[in-house]
Protein backbone atom coordinates (compact mmCIF):
# COMPACT_ATOMS: atom_id res chain seq x y z
CA UNK A 1 0.00 0.00 0.00
CA UNK A 2 1.62 3.23 -1.15
CA UNK A 3 2.45 5.62 1.65
CA UNK A 4 2.02 9.34 1.00
CA UNK A 5 3.96 10.35 4.14
CA UNK A 6 7.15 8.96 2.71
CA UNK A 7 6.93 11.31 -0.28
CA UNK A 8 5.43 14.23 1.59
CA UNK A 9 8.36 14.54 3.95
CA UNK A 10 10.90 14.86 1.14
CA UNK A 11 8.96 17.68 -0.58
CA UNK A 12 11.23 20.54 0.57
CA UNK A 13 14.19 18.70 -0.97
CA UNK A 14 12.48 17.39 -4.07
CA UNK A 15 10.31 20.36 -4.95
CA UNK A 16 12.43 23.27 -3.73
CA UNK A 17 15.98 21.84 -3.67
CA UNK A 18 16.30 22.80 -0.01
CA UNK A 19 19.62 21.76 1.47
CA UNK A 20 21.67 22.57 4.58
CA UNK A 21 25.07 24.20 4.83
CA UNK A 22 27.25 23.36 7.84
CA UNK A 23 28.05 26.57 9.68
CA UNK A 24 31.38 25.13 10.81
CA UNK A 25 32.96 23.93 7.57
CA UNK A 26 30.61 25.04 4.80
CA UNK A 27 29.85 21.54 3.49
CA UNK A 28 26.41 21.39 1.91
CA UNK A 29 24.24 18.38 2.78
CA UNK A 30 21.51 17.41 0.34
CA UNK A 31 19.27 16.14 1.76
CA UNK A 32 19.84 17.94 5.08
CA UNK A 33 21.27 15.84 7.89
CA UNK A 34 21.63 16.05 11.65
CA UNK A 35 25.42 15.74 11.61
CA UNK A 36 27.80 17.15 9.02
CA UNK A 37 29.41 14.42 6.97
CA UNK A 38 32.68 16.28 6.78
CA UNK A 39 33.18 17.71 10.27
CA UNK A 40 30.36 16.17 12.34
CA UNK A 41 29.15 19.55 13.55
CA UNK A 42 25.41 19.71 14.35
CA UNK A 43 24.73 23.31 13.27
CA UNK A 44 23.38 24.13 9.82
CA UNK A 45 21.77 26.95 7.89
CA UNK A 46 19.22 26.49 5.13
CA UNK A 47 20.34 26.93 1.58
CA UNK A 48 18.86 26.18 -1.83
CA UNK A 49 20.80 24.28 -4.47
CA UNK A 50 21.81 25.91 -7.71
CA UNK A 51 19.72 24.70 -10.63
CA UNK A 52 22.48 24.53 -13.21
CA UNK A 53 25.44 22.25 -13.51
CA UNK A 54 27.22 19.68 -15.64
CA UNK A 55 27.02 15.94 -16.25
CA UNK A 56 29.78 13.95 -14.54
CA UNK A 57 28.61 10.58 -15.87
CA UNK A 58 25.46 9.12 -17.39
CA UNK A 59 23.85 5.91 -18.57
CA UNK A 60 20.81 4.93 -20.63
CA UNK A 61 18.54 2.66 -18.60
CA UNK A 62 17.20 0.04 -21.00
CA UNK A 63 15.85 -2.37 -18.38
CA UNK A 64 14.22 -0.35 -15.65
CA UNK A 65 11.68 -0.52 -12.84
CA UNK A 66 8.10 -1.26 -13.88
CA UNK A 67 6.78 2.12 -12.79
CA UNK A 68 9.02 3.75 -15.40
CA UNK A 69 8.16 1.29 -18.18
CA UNK A 70 6.52 3.98 -20.32
CA UNK A 71 9.64 6.11 -20.13
CA UNK A 72 12.18 3.36 -20.87
CA UNK A 73 14.77 3.76 -22.27
CA UNK A 74 15.71 6.89 -20.34
CA UNK A 75 18.95 8.63 -19.47
CA UNK A 76 20.06 9.18 -15.88
CA UNK A 77 23.29 10.47 -14.47
CA UNK A 78 25.30 12.19 -11.77
CA UNK A 79 25.17 15.95 -12.12
CA UNK A 80 27.45 18.41 -10.36
CA UNK A 81 25.58 21.62 -9.64
CA UNK A 82 27.16 25.08 -9.37
CA UNK A 83 28.45 25.18 -5.80
CA UNK A 84 29.71 21.60 -5.89
CA UNK A 85 26.75 19.52 -4.73
CA UNK A 86 26.24 16.37 -6.76
CA UNK A 87 22.89 14.75 -7.35
CA UNK A 88 21.42 11.81 -9.23
CA UNK A 89 18.86 12.88 -11.82
CA UNK A 90 17.27 11.75 -15.03
CA UNK A 91 18.38 13.60 -18.14
CA UNK A 92 15.25 14.47 -20.07
CA UNK A 93 14.49 15.99 -23.47
CA UNK A 94 17.79 14.82 -24.87
CA UNK A 95 19.20 12.90 -27.78
CA UNK A 96 21.09 9.94 -26.30
CA UNK A 97 23.76 10.27 -28.97
CA UNK A 98 24.55 13.81 -27.83
CA UNK A 99 25.03 13.05 -24.16
CA UNK A 100 28.55 13.66 -22.94
CA UNK A 101 30.53 13.97 -19.76
CA UNK A 102 30.89 17.69 -19.07
CA UNK A 103 27.64 18.65 -20.81
CA UNK A 104 25.94 21.62 -19.19
CA UNK A 105 22.42 21.04 -17.86
CA UNK A 106 19.61 22.88 -16.10
CA UNK A 107 17.26 21.36 -13.50
CA UNK A 108 13.55 21.40 -14.22
CA UNK A 109 10.66 20.40 -11.97
CA UNK A 110 9.20 17.20 -13.37
CA UNK A 111 7.01 14.25 -12.44
CA UNK A 112 9.33 11.40 -11.55
CA UNK A 113 7.00 8.42 -11.09
CA UNK A 114 3.69 7.19 -9.68
CA UNK A 115 3.61 4.86 -6.70
CA UNK A 116 1.12 2.06 -6.57
CA UNK A 117 -2.50 1.59 -7.56
CA UNK A 118 -3.45 4.85 -5.87
CA UNK A 119 -0.90 6.48 -8.12
CA UNK A 120 0.66 8.85 -5.60
CA UNK A 121 2.33 11.37 -7.88
CA UNK A 122 6.00 11.73 -7.13
CA UNK A 123 7.76 14.86 -8.30
CA UNK A 124 11.32 16.08 -8.35
CA UNK A 125 13.87 17.43 -10.75
CA UNK A 126 15.22 16.15 -13.98
CA UNK A 127 17.97 17.86 -15.87
CA UNK A 128 17.75 19.11 -19.39
CA UNK A 129 20.71 19.85 -21.64
CA UNK A 130 21.36 23.58 -21.92
CA UNK B 1 42.86 -12.18 20.34
CA UNK B 2 43.16 -15.86 19.50
CA UNK B 3 44.10 -17.19 16.10
CA UNK B 4 41.06 -18.48 14.24
CA UNK B 5 40.86 -21.41 11.84
CA UNK B 6 38.27 -22.56 9.34
CA UNK B 7 37.29 -26.01 10.48
CA UNK B 8 34.61 -26.87 7.96
CA UNK B 9 32.96 -25.57 4.80
CA UNK B 10 29.74 -26.42 2.99
CA UNK B 11 27.70 -25.22 0.03
CA UNK B 12 24.31 -26.53 -0.99
CA UNK B 13 24.59 -28.94 -3.90
CA UNK B 14 24.13 -26.42 -6.66
CA UNK B 15 23.36 -22.75 -7.02
CA UNK B 16 20.74 -21.53 -9.44
CA UNK B 17 16.96 -21.44 -9.71
CA UNK B 18 16.08 -23.89 -6.93
CA UNK B 19 12.34 -24.15 -7.38
CA UNK B 20 11.89 -27.09 -5.01
CA UNK B 21 13.88 -25.54 -2.18
CA UNK B 22 12.73 -22.95 0.32
CA UNK B 23 14.92 -20.33 2.00
CA UNK B 24 15.27 -22.46 5.11
CA UNK B 25 16.01 -25.67 3.18
CA UNK B 26 18.78 -24.02 1.18
CA UNK B 27 20.46 -22.62 4.28
CA UNK B 28 20.16 -25.81 6.31
CA UNK B 29 21.59 -27.96 3.51
CA UNK B 30 24.69 -25.78 3.30
CA UNK B 31 25.02 -25.54 7.07
CA UNK B 32 24.79 -29.32 7.53
CA UNK B 33 27.48 -29.78 4.86
CA UNK B 34 29.74 -27.39 6.78
CA UNK B 35 29.08 -29.08 10.12
CA UNK B 36 29.84 -32.51 8.59
CA UNK B 37 33.03 -31.18 6.99
CA UNK B 38 34.05 -29.79 10.38
CA UNK B 39 33.21 -33.01 12.20
CA UNK B 40 31.72 -31.16 15.18
CA UNK B 41 28.70 -32.27 17.16
CA UNK B 42 27.68 -28.81 18.39
CA UNK B 43 28.18 -25.10 17.77
CA UNK B 44 28.25 -22.28 20.33
CA UNK B 45 26.82 -19.52 18.17
CA UNK B 46 25.64 -18.80 14.65
CA UNK B 47 25.57 -15.84 12.26
CA UNK B 48 23.32 -15.72 9.21
CA UNK B 49 24.17 -13.36 6.39
CA UNK B 50 21.19 -12.43 4.24
CA UNK B 51 20.43 -9.17 2.45
CA UNK B 52 16.70 -9.24 2.12
CA UNK B 53 14.68 -12.29 3.07
CA UNK B 54 11.94 -9.79 3.95
CA UNK B 55 11.57 -8.41 0.45
CA UNK B 56 12.22 -11.71 -1.33
CA UNK B 57 10.13 -14.15 0.74
CA UNK B 58 8.54 -12.02 3.44
CA UNK B 59 10.55 -13.69 6.21
CA UNK B 60 12.58 -11.97 8.93
CA UNK B 61 14.08 -13.28 12.19
CA UNK B 62 16.46 -15.54 10.29
CA UNK B 63 18.83 -16.23 13.18
CA UNK B 64 15.97 -17.79 15.07
CA UNK B 65 14.49 -19.59 12.04
CA UNK B 66 17.76 -21.15 10.92
CA UNK B 67 18.82 -22.19 14.42
CA UNK B 68 15.42 -23.82 14.78
CA UNK B 69 15.56 -25.70 11.48
CA UNK B 70 19.17 -26.67 11.96
CA UNK B 71 18.11 -28.16 15.30
CA UNK B 72 20.50 -26.08 17.35
CA UNK B 73 18.15 -24.10 19.59
CA UNK B 74 18.90 -22.57 22.14
CA UNK B 75 22.22 -21.46 20.62
CA UNK B 76 22.38 -17.67 20.01
CA UNK B 77 21.90 -16.84 16.33
CA UNK B 78 21.97 -13.43 14.65
CA UNK B 79 21.23 -12.16 11.17
CA UNK B 80 23.80 -9.81 9.70
CA UNK B 81 22.95 -7.44 6.87
CA UNK B 82 25.22 -5.30 4.74
CA UNK B 83 23.52 -5.58 1.34
CA UNK B 84 25.73 -7.71 -0.94
CA UNK B 85 28.41 -7.80 1.78
CA UNK B 86 26.07 -9.54 4.24
CA UNK B 87 27.94 -12.83 3.96
CA UNK B 88 31.37 -11.30 4.42
CA UNK B 89 30.14 -9.18 7.30
CA UNK B 90 28.57 -12.25 8.94
CA UNK B 91 31.88 -14.11 8.55
CA UNK B 92 33.69 -11.18 10.16
CA UNK B 93 31.32 -11.26 13.13
CA UNK B 94 31.88 -14.99 13.52
CA UNK B 95 35.63 -14.45 13.34
CA UNK B 96 35.46 -11.74 16.01
CA UNK B 97 33.38 -13.96 18.31
CA UNK B 98 35.97 -16.75 18.17
CA UNK B 99 39.03 -14.47 18.19
CA UNK B 100 37.76 -12.65 21.25
CA UNK B 101 37.28 -15.85 23.19
CA UNK B 102 33.53 -15.33 23.46
CA UNK B 103 32.78 -18.64 21.70
CA UNK B 104 34.78 -21.62 20.53
CA UNK B 105 32.79 -23.08 17.65
CA UNK B 106 30.84 -20.61 15.51
CA UNK B 107 28.81 -21.43 12.42
CA UNK B 108 28.55 -18.69 9.81
CA UNK B 109 26.17 -19.11 6.92
CA UNK B 110 24.93 -16.88 4.14
CA UNK B 111 21.81 -17.39 2.07
CA UNK B 112 19.50 -15.70 -0.40
CA UNK B 113 16.32 -17.02 -1.99
CA UNK B 114 15.69 -14.69 -4.91
CA UNK B 115 13.41 -16.56 -7.31
CA UNK B 116 10.12 -16.54 -5.44
CA UNK B 117 9.52 -13.02 -6.77
CA UNK B 118 9.31 -11.64 -10.30
CA UNK B 119 12.35 -10.13 -12.00
CA UNK B 120 10.93 -6.69 -11.36
CA UNK B 121 10.44 -7.34 -7.65
CA UNK B 122 13.93 -8.84 -7.39
CA UNK B 123 15.34 -5.72 -9.03
CA UNK B 124 13.46 -3.58 -6.51
CA UNK B 125 14.79 -5.62 -3.58
CA UNK B 126 18.35 -5.29 -4.88
CA UNK B 127 17.95 -1.56 -5.41
CA UNK B 128 17.44 -1.25 -1.66
CA UNK B 129 21.23 -1.41 -1.38
CA UNK B 130 21.31 2.07 -2.89
CA UNK B 131 19.92 5.33 -1.50
CA UNK B 132 16.21 4.72 -2.04
CA UNK B 133 15.22 8.35 -1.71
CA UNK B 134 18.02 10.04 -3.64
CA UNK B 135 19.28 7.38 -6.07
CA UNK B 136 16.64 4.70 -6.77
CA UNK B 137 13.86 7.31 -6.62
CA UNK B 138 15.24 8.90 -9.76
CA UNK B 139 15.11 5.64 -11.69
CA UNK B 140 18.72 4.51 -11.45
CA UNK B 141 19.06 0.72 -11.29
CA UNK B 142 21.97 -1.35 -10.02
CA UNK B 143 23.40 -2.08 -13.45
CA UNK B 144 22.87 1.65 -14.05
CA UNK B 145 24.95 2.64 -11.03
CA UNK B 146 27.83 0.45 -12.12
CA UNK B 147 27.41 1.68 -15.68
CA UNK B 148 27.94 5.22 -14.36
CA UNK B 149 31.21 4.11 -12.77
CA UNK B 150 32.24 2.21 -15.88
CA UNK B 151 31.76 5.27 -18.08
CA UNK B 152 34.04 7.37 -15.86
CA UNK B 153 36.67 4.62 -15.80
CA UNK B 154 36.55 4.25 -19.57
CA UNK B 155 36.73 7.98 -20.23
CA UNK B 156 39.49 8.64 -17.71
CA UNK B 157 41.74 5.61 -18.22
CA UNK B 158 40.80 4.40 -21.68
CA UNK B 159 39.36 1.12 -20.38
CA UNK B 160 37.58 -0.53 -23.30
CA UNK B 161 34.33 -2.43 -23.76
CA UNK B 162 36.39 -5.48 -24.71
CA UNK B 163 38.35 -5.30 -21.47
CA UNK B 164 35.11 -5.40 -19.48
CA UNK B 165 34.00 -8.40 -21.52
CA UNK B 166 37.23 -10.24 -20.73
CA UNK B 167 36.29 -10.23 -17.03
CA UNK B 168 33.05 -12.12 -17.72
CA UNK B 169 34.78 -14.45 -20.17
CA UNK B 170 37.53 -15.29 -17.66
CA UNK B 171 35.08 -15.90 -14.84
CA UNK B 172 32.91 -18.15 -16.98
CA UNK B 173 35.99 -20.09 -18.04
CA UNK B 174 36.77 -20.69 -14.36
CA UNK B 175 33.15 -21.46 -13.57
CA UNK B 176 33.08 -24.14 -16.24
CA UNK B 177 35.31 -26.14 -13.89
CA UNK B 178 32.94 -25.64 -10.95
CA UNK B 179 30.07 -28.16 -10.75
CA UNK B 180 28.35 -26.06 -8.08
CA UNK B 181 28.19 -22.99 -10.34
CA UNK B 182 24.89 -21.66 -11.67
CA UNK B 183 26.27 -21.22 -15.20
CA UNK B 184 29.19 -23.64 -15.53
CA UNK B 185 29.98 -22.95 -19.18
CA UNK B 186 32.38 -20.80 -21.13
CA UNK B 187 31.33 -17.69 -23.06
CA UNK B 188 33.21 -15.58 -25.58
CA UNK B 189 33.95 -11.86 -25.88
CA UNK B 190 31.58 -11.82 -28.88
CA UNK B 191 28.85 -13.34 -26.71
CA UNK B 192 29.27 -10.53 -24.18
CA UNK B 193 29.42 -7.74 -26.75
CA UNK B 194 26.38 -9.12 -28.56
CA UNK B 195 24.23 -9.57 -25.46
CA UNK B 196 21.34 -7.23 -24.76
CA UNK B 197 22.15 -3.79 -23.39
CA UNK B 198 20.94 -3.26 -19.84
CA UNK B 199 22.38 0.19 -18.97
CA UNK B 200 24.88 1.67 -21.38
CA UNK B 201 27.63 0.48 -21.57
CA UNK B 202 26.82 -2.62 -19.49
CA UNK B 203 25.17 -5.60 -21.17
CA UNK B 204 23.41 -8.56 -19.60
CA UNK B 205 26.60 -10.66 -19.75
CA UNK B 206 28.41 -8.00 -17.74
CA UNK B 207 25.94 -8.61 -14.90
CA UNK B 208 25.86 -11.29 -12.23
CA UNK B 209 22.59 -13.27 -12.17
CA UNK B 210 19.66 -13.79 -9.82
CA UNK B 211 20.46 -16.92 -7.83
CA UNK B 212 19.20 -19.10 -4.99
CA UNK B 213 21.96 -20.51 -2.84
CA UNK B 214 23.69 -20.76 0.50
CA UNK B 215 27.19 -21.29 1.86
CA UNK B 216 28.42 -21.97 5.38
CA UNK B 217 31.65 -22.32 7.34
CA UNK B 218 32.53 -23.47 10.85
CA UNK B 219 35.15 -21.43 12.71
CA UNK B 220 37.11 -22.39 15.81
CA UNK B 221 40.34 -21.38 17.55
CA UNK B 222 43.42 -22.48 15.60
CA UNK B 223 44.66 -24.39 18.64
CA UNK B 224 41.46 -26.43 18.71
CA UNK B 225 41.66 -27.01 14.95
CA UNK B 226 45.19 -28.38 15.31
CA UNK B 227 43.76 -31.09 17.59
CA UNK B 228 40.50 -31.97 15.89
CA UNK B 229 40.62 -30.91 12.23
CA UNK B 230 40.23 -33.62 9.61
CA UNK B 231 41.34 -31.22 6.87
CA UNK B 232 44.52 -29.25 6.12
CA UNK B 233 44.53 -26.20 8.38
CA UNK B 234 43.50 -22.77 7.11
CA UNK B 235 43.93 -19.71 9.34
CA UNK B 236 42.11 -16.40 9.11
CA UNK B 237 45.09 -14.04 8.98
CA UNK B 238 43.09 -10.83 8.71
CA UNK B 239 39.57 -9.50 8.84
CA UNK B 240 38.74 -5.89 7.99
CA UNK B 241 35.74 -3.82 7.05
CA UNK B 242 35.06 -0.23 6.00
CA UNK B 243 32.16 1.97 4.96
CA UNK B 244 31.67 4.78 2.47
CA UNK B 245 28.71 6.96 1.49
CA UNK B 246 25.66 5.03 0.41
CA UNK B 247 25.05 7.20 -2.64
CA UNK B 248 27.46 6.98 -5.55
CA UNK B 249 27.12 10.71 -6.18
CA UNK B 250 28.47 11.46 -2.68
CA UNK B 251 31.80 9.77 -3.41
CA UNK B 252 34.75 12.00 -4.14
CA UNK B 253 35.91 9.74 -6.98
CA UNK B 254 33.22 8.07 -9.07
CA UNK B 255 35.64 5.42 -10.41
CA UNK B 256 37.27 4.36 -7.14
CA UNK B 257 36.16 2.07 -4.32
CA UNK B 258 37.44 3.81 -1.18
CA UNK B 259 35.79 1.41 1.29
CA UNK B 260 37.41 -1.54 -0.51
CA UNK B 261 40.75 0.24 -0.42
CA UNK B 262 40.54 1.00 3.31
CA UNK B 263 39.38 -2.52 4.20
CA UNK B 264 42.17 -3.91 2.04
CA UNK B 265 44.83 -1.73 3.65
CA UNK B 266 43.66 -2.71 7.14
CA UNK B 267 43.66 -6.37 6.16
CA UNK B 268 47.18 -6.28 4.68
CA UNK B 269 48.41 -4.53 7.82
CA UNK B 270 46.70 -7.00 10.16
CA UNK B 271 48.11 -9.92 8.17
CA UNK B 272 51.57 -8.43 7.89
CA UNK B 273 51.31 -8.87 4.11
CA UNK B 274 51.50 -6.75 0.99
CA UNK B 275 49.46 -7.13 -2.22
CA UNK B 276 52.44 -8.95 -3.76
CA UNK B 277 52.04 -11.75 -1.18
CA UNK B 278 48.54 -12.61 -2.37
CA UNK B 279 48.53 -15.76 -4.49
CA UNK B 280 44.87 -15.68 -5.44
CA UNK B 281 41.70 -13.75 -4.67
CA UNK B 282 37.94 -13.94 -4.79
CA UNK B 283 36.58 -10.46 -5.52
CA UNK B 284 33.09 -9.05 -5.87
CA UNK B 285 32.36 -9.09 -9.61
CA UNK B 286 28.68 -8.14 -9.30
CA UNK B 287 29.32 -6.45 -12.66
CA UNK B 288 32.39 -6.80 -14.88
CA UNK B 289 33.54 -3.27 -14.03
CA UNK B 290 33.36 -4.11 -10.31
CA UNK B 291 36.18 -6.64 -10.60
CA UNK B 292 38.34 -4.05 -12.36
CA UNK B 293 37.63 -1.46 -9.68
CA UNK B 294 38.21 -3.98 -6.87
CA UNK B 295 41.61 -5.05 -8.20
CA UNK B 296 42.71 -1.40 -8.27
CA UNK B 297 41.34 -0.62 -4.80
CA UNK B 298 43.10 -3.69 -3.39
CA UNK B 299 46.36 -2.50 -4.99
CA UNK B 300 46.62 -5.79 -6.89
CA UNK B 301 47.02 -3.66 -10.02
CA UNK B 302 47.95 -0.01 -10.50
CA UNK B 303 45.09 2.50 -10.33
CA UNK B 304 43.60 2.91 -13.80
CA UNK B 305 45.16 -0.30 -15.14
CA UNK B 306 42.48 -2.72 -13.91
CA UNK B 307 41.10 -3.18 -17.42
CA UNK B 308 44.27 -4.93 -18.51
CA UNK B 309 44.18 -7.61 -15.81
CA UNK B 310 41.66 -10.06 -17.30
CA UNK B 311 42.54 -9.19 -20.91
CA UNK B 312 46.24 -9.96 -20.37
CA UNK B 313 45.63 -13.23 -18.54
CA UNK B 314 47.15 -11.92 -15.31
CA UNK B 315 44.07 -12.91 -13.31
CA UNK B 316 43.26 -16.17 -15.11
CA UNK B 317 43.94 -19.66 -13.75
CA UNK B 318 47.59 -20.14 -14.52
CA UNK B 319 48.21 -16.40 -14.45
CA UNK B 320 50.16 -14.29 -11.99
CA UNK B 321 47.25 -13.80 -9.52
CA UNK B 322 44.22 -15.95 -10.35
CA UNK B 323 41.04 -14.03 -9.46
CA UNK B 324 37.66 -15.70 -9.04
CA UNK B 325 38.69 -19.28 -9.73
CA UNK B 326 35.21 -20.23 -8.46
CA UNK B 327 33.68 -18.52 -11.47
CA UNK B 328 33.01 -15.35 -9.50
CA UNK B 329 29.58 -13.90 -9.01
CA UNK B 330 29.07 -13.91 -12.76
CA UNK B 331 29.36 -17.64 -13.42
CA UNK B 332 28.99 -19.17 -9.95
CA UNK B 333 25.95 -17.03 -9.19
CA UNK B 334 25.19 -14.31 -6.67
CA UNK B 335 22.70 -15.36 -3.99
CA UNK B 336 23.41 -12.09 -2.28
CA UNK B 337 23.82 -13.05 1.37
CA UNK B 338 25.74 -16.21 0.53
CA UNK B 339 28.39 -14.69 -1.72
CA UNK B 340 30.76 -13.43 0.97
CA UNK B 341 30.81 -16.81 2.68
CA UNK B 342 31.24 -18.67 -0.62
CA UNK B 343 34.29 -16.54 -1.42
CA UNK B 344 35.88 -17.71 1.85
CA UNK B 345 35.01 -21.30 0.94
CA UNK B 346 36.71 -21.10 -2.46
CA UNK B 347 39.90 -19.73 -0.96
CA UNK B 348 39.76 -22.34 1.81
CA UNK B 349 39.44 -25.15 -0.72
CA UNK B 350 42.33 -23.72 -2.73
CA UNK B 351 44.52 -23.46 0.37
CA UNK B 352 43.58 -27.03 1.37
CA UNK B 353 44.58 -28.23 -2.10
CA UNK B 354 41.09 -29.56 -2.79
CA UNK B 355 40.00 -27.30 -5.64
CA UNK B 356 40.27 -30.06 -8.25
CA UNK B 357 40.41 -28.79 -11.83
CA UNK B 358 40.50 -25.21 -10.53
CA UNK B 359 43.49 -25.76 -8.24
CA UNK B 360 46.02 -22.94 -8.14
CA UNK B 361 49.51 -24.40 -7.76
CA UNK B 362 51.26 -23.64 -4.46
CA UNK B 363 48.37 -21.52 -3.19
CA UNK B 364 49.23 -20.48 0.36
CA UNK B 365 47.77 -16.98 0.88
CA UNK B 366 44.39 -15.92 -0.46
CA UNK B 367 42.22 -12.82 -0.20
CA UNK B 368 38.46 -12.34 -0.32
CA UNK B 369 36.76 -9.02 -1.02
CA UNK B 370 32.99 -8.67 -0.57
CA UNK B 371 31.13 -5.40 -0.98
CA UNK B 372 27.67 -3.95 -0.60
CA UNK B 373 25.82 -1.70 -3.00
CA UNK B 374 28.12 0.45 -5.09
CA UNK B 375 30.90 0.01 -2.54
CA UNK B 376 29.23 1.60 0.46
CA UNK B 377 30.49 -1.27 2.58
CA UNK B 378 33.31 -3.71 2.04
CA UNK B 379 34.76 -6.64 3.95
CA UNK B 380 38.19 -8.09 3.19
CA UNK B 381 39.66 -11.28 4.60
CA UNK B 382 43.09 -12.81 4.14
CA UNK B 383 43.45 -16.56 4.70
CA UNK B 384 46.62 -18.62 4.86
CA UNK B 385 47.42 -22.30 4.78
CA UNK B 386 49.03 -23.33 8.05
Amino acid sequence: MANPARYWREIPQRYRLEAARCTSCGEISYPPRLACRKCRSRKFESVVLADEGKILTYTITRVGPSQLADLTPYAVGVVELEGGVRIMAQIADCDFEELAIGQRVRLEFRKIQEDGQAGILCYGHKCVPV
Amino acid sequence: MRDVAILGVGINKKWGELWEMSLRDIFVEAALNAVDDAGVDHVDSMYVGCMSSGLFVGQEHLGCLMADYLGINPVPATRVESACASGGAAFRQGFIEVASGTSDIVLVGGVEKMTDVSGDEATYALSAASDMEYEAYHGITFPGLYALMARVHMERYGTTREQLAHVSVKNHKHGSFNPEAQYPFAISVEDVLGSVMVADPLRILDCSPITDGAAAVVLCPLEMARKISKQPLVKVLASAQASDSIALHSRSDLAWLEAVHRAGEKAYKMAGKTPKDIHLAEVHDCFSIAEILALEALSLVEKGKGGQAAESGMTALGGKVPVNTSGGLKSKGHPVGATGVAQVIEITRQLRGSAGDRQVERARTGLTQNMGGTGGSSVVHILEAV
